[in-house]
């Protein structure tokens, strides 16, 4: 891969582009197209571009495999904790309404913040898949 | 209509037939170099004169300035691309047809 200097040129331009829209797709969702399952595809590709052109050795360096697997872990727990805490506020398991004052504010934060733990969980995961079925 | 309208009409019916003209290389060329120079022109011609068109027919919004971006990312993509297919096809010893074949 040492001489493919357009790949590598394009892939620095490309990479925080496709971040940013990871990050758009994400926050965007509660108004239009997308989520946490679609952001977390697209932002673990960029890591996956990354590995493709510059090596999985340096991809080990950027993120390293162990992080990736507790970060996925992290996604799930931030999952059930807004359902745990929507319980403890008096509601029922994932009920947003009682998370704030009135209802429709709590269906935002709600929404929000499980979608941002299916996002880290999605996008861990395509990284752990990655990191499993490529040559060392 | 407006001449506007008109004219976002007239490059996204240009950017189709470019888009047919690909095609048919796609088709009928008849090695891969030839092939993937034909689809090119789809990636780069057809999508730049539909986006265009599209772009006069929003007006100045939101939506022309994501369309913008669109174009960008894909005039930045798509050259990309095709060069990695040539260069892994040459790379896998794929000689392109000449005069002598």
């Amino acid at each position: 891969m040492e001489h493919h200097l357009v790949l590598r040129v394009v892939a620095r331009i490309i990479i925080p582009l496709i971040m940013l829209f990871a990050l758009y797709v994400q926050f965007h969702g509660d108004y239009g197209p997308g989520g946490g399952f679609q952001a977390g595809v697209i932002f673990a590709s960029s890591f996956i571009l990354y590995g493709i052109i510059f090596g999985i050795a340096k991809l080990r360096q950027v993120i390293h495999p162990s992080f990736v697997r507790s970060s996925a872990a992290f996604g799930v727990l931030i999952y059930v904790g807004v359902g745990i805490v929507t319980i403890l506020n008096g509601g029922e398991f994932l009920n947003y309404n009682v998370l704030s004052q009135s209802a429709e504010a709590g269906q935002h934060i709600g929404i929000m913040i499980i979608e941002f733990g299916v996002g880290l969980t999605v996008a861990s995961t395509m990284i752990i898949l990655f990191f499993a079925f490529a040559k060392p | 209509m407006t001449a506007i309208e008109i004219l976002s009409g007239i490059l996204v019916i240009l950017g189709s037939l470019s888009i047919i003209v690909g095609l048919l290389g796609v088709y009928r060329m008849p090695d891969f170099f030839t092939r993937l120079h034909a689809a090119s022109v789809i990636d780069t011609l057809g999508t730049i004169l539909i986006l265009f068109g599209l772009i006069l027919y929003a007006g100045l919004n939101i939506v022309s300035i994501k369309l913008l971006l669109i174009l960008i990312f894909i005039l930045i993509t798509t050259p990309t691309a095709a060069h990695a297919l040539a260069k892994s096809a040459l790379h896998g010893k794929l000689k392109p047809m000449t005069d002598d074949d």
